[in-house]
């Protein structure tokens, strides 16, 4: 379902000196439908990077990313859009929403995007956010005021609204407690059960060995790799 | 599948100055695209050939128009091009008062539209004009007012209302949201994405707020100096800049 082929990245900073950051390079591997891969490594392995080229959000220099039939680094925008409408979902780390939409609005918005009529969507809304334990006081609220955990709940709820069939899961149990903790993890295994391709960082040990069936360590695919903050980071080379 | 719009090579100069240069691209049905840069850029004068208020030197802006397909619309006839902004076409001025008729009341700005193609029954337009103006959260019992009487932000919905009773499938929006406070616009933006997923619409947005793109466009263009020097996926071109410009761009903007 997903294929990464050869995959490498760098950025340049032109205004700092046209620095050139080589991040990741001859990435290869391929995730199975119903199979979740941990990627794992030490902060600044490039763990975020690699996943946010796989969602197209960053930008591949060479190699393929095959999700299904398309590549991800030669298709052209509205494919990408299409592609993430119906086929690859995305739980980031932080909710990013526009203000003044009520939460259950919010989750309903990738089915509303796919043509489910409204009613339909909002129940399947609602069903996520109980399951979550938000309280429905807040439903028709806006998410951007609630705390971090609740609002790492809601970007849960959005991300399993529709049933994606290639999932990318970036740290989805980061400060959860261990109910919340358990029904994502319920959430991720049952995506499994029904086929999904799923990617995840997971720093929590315990839920890793628990819904990963496989793991790949990023760090040997970055170049002469000490240590640095995630992503950007440090300059580590210079082409100045 | 057709583009709704393909802009070919548009180019405009204003004496030796160049306006924008040498600008193509393809927008299909359902999106949205963001035009950002400094001022100067050329983004406003892209927008403007491309809606028929300026006439470019070079280039074309094919429309797929509903009854003869895909059309230049730089070289069709004025009343053809006049027709297609009344009907199929909307622009959304940055000031509202450019787009309204301020001695005319609400409910005159959103029904002159549908008369302008056609509708003739008081009680339908009517209707039709209040129905709009609750789209846009507008009391119904303003409908009699003249936009004079309404504030910056109501006069901004108003001009929207008018310009989408007509249900175009092409919407250029020209700052949509500059000049408001940023309460009325974030009512706004949720507005306007709401219309742009209910009714299907495409639409070009120039804007110099990075803000806005992110939360309405789905691809982005970034231009200076009259050219495109970088184009993409919205999320992509702020959160992974290829060109000098647009990095300066995005890490120039200010954290709240």
């Amino acid at each position: 379902m997903i294929e990464l082929k050869d995959v490498s990245k760098t950025f340049t900073l032109h205004n700092q000196g046209s620095a050139v950051i080589e991040v990741i390079s001859d990435v290869s591997f391929h995730v199975a439908p119903g199979e979740c891969v941990g990627l794992t490594g030490a902060s600044g392995a490039g763990k975020s990077t690699l996943m946010r080229m796989i969602y197209g959000n960053y930008l591949t220099q060479s190699g393929s990313i095959c999700i299904g039939d398309l590549d991800i680094v030669q298709a052209e925008p509205r494919e990408i859009i299409a592609l993430r409408r119906e086929v690859l979902g995305y739980v980031s780390q932080f909710l990013r929403v526009v203000p003044r939409v009520p939460t259950l609005d919010v989750v309903a918005d990738p089915l509303r995007a796919l043509g489910v009529p409204a009613d339909d969507a909002q129940a399947r809304a609602k069903d996520l956010l109980a399951q979550l334990n938000i309280p429905q006081r807040l439903w028709s609220l806006s998410p951007t005021t609630f705390s971090g955990g609740e609002q790492q709940r809601v970007n849960i709820a959005r991300g399993f609204a529709h049933a994606y069939p290639a999932m990318l899961l970036d740290e989805p149990t980061a400060s959860l407690d261990a109910t919340n903790r358990e029904v994502v993890l319920s959430l991720i295994e049952g995506a499994k059960t029904r086929g999904a391709a799923i990617i995840g960082i997971f720093h929590d040990e315990a839920a890793r060995a628990r819904v990963c069936d496989r793991e790949i360590d990023v760090s040997v695919f970055t170049p002469g790799l000490t240590s640095g903050s995630e992503a950007v980071g440090q300059p580590r080379e210079s082409a100045a | 599948m057709t583009p709704l719009l393909s802009v070919q090579g548009i180019t405009k100069h204003y004496g030796a100055h160049i306006g924008c240069a040498d600008v193509s691209f393809d927008l299909y049905p359902g999106e949205v695209m963001g035009i950002v840069g400094e001022s100067g850029s050329g983004k406003s004068t892209l927008l403007n050939c491309m809606a028929g208020h300026l006439v470019p030197d070079a280039g074309q802006v094919v429309f797929d128009t509903r009854a003869d397909g895909p059309k230049d619309t730089v070289t069709m006839s004025e009343p053809e091009r006049r027709m297609l902004g009344r009907t199929d076409w909307a622009f959304v001025h940055q000031h509202a008062r450019d787009g309204l008729r301020m001695g005319v009341s609400a409910g005159g700005n959103v029904g002159e539209r549908l008369m302008a193609v056609g509708e003739r029954h008081y009680g339908d337009i009517r209707g039709k004009a209040t129905d709009w103006l609750e789209r846009v959260e507008i009391d119904a019992a303003r409908v009699d007012d003249r936009p004079t009487t309404f504030s910056g932000g109501m006069q901004q919905r108003l001009q929207i209302a008018r310009n989408l009773v007509t249900g175009p499938r092409l919407v250029f929006m020209d700052e949509p949201t500059g000049g408001l406070d940023v309460s009325v616009q974030a009512r706004l933006l949720d507005l306007l994405r709401g219309l742009v997923r209910d009714m299907g619409l495409s639409a070009i947005i120039v804007t110099h707020d990075l803000a806005v793109v992110r939360l309405l466009a789905d691809r982005l263009m970034v231009m200076k100096s009259g050219r495109v020097v970088e184009a993409g996926l919205t999320d992509q071109v702020l959160d992974d800049p290829q060109h000098a410009y647009s990095q300066l761009l995005v890490s120039s903007v200010l954290q709240v």
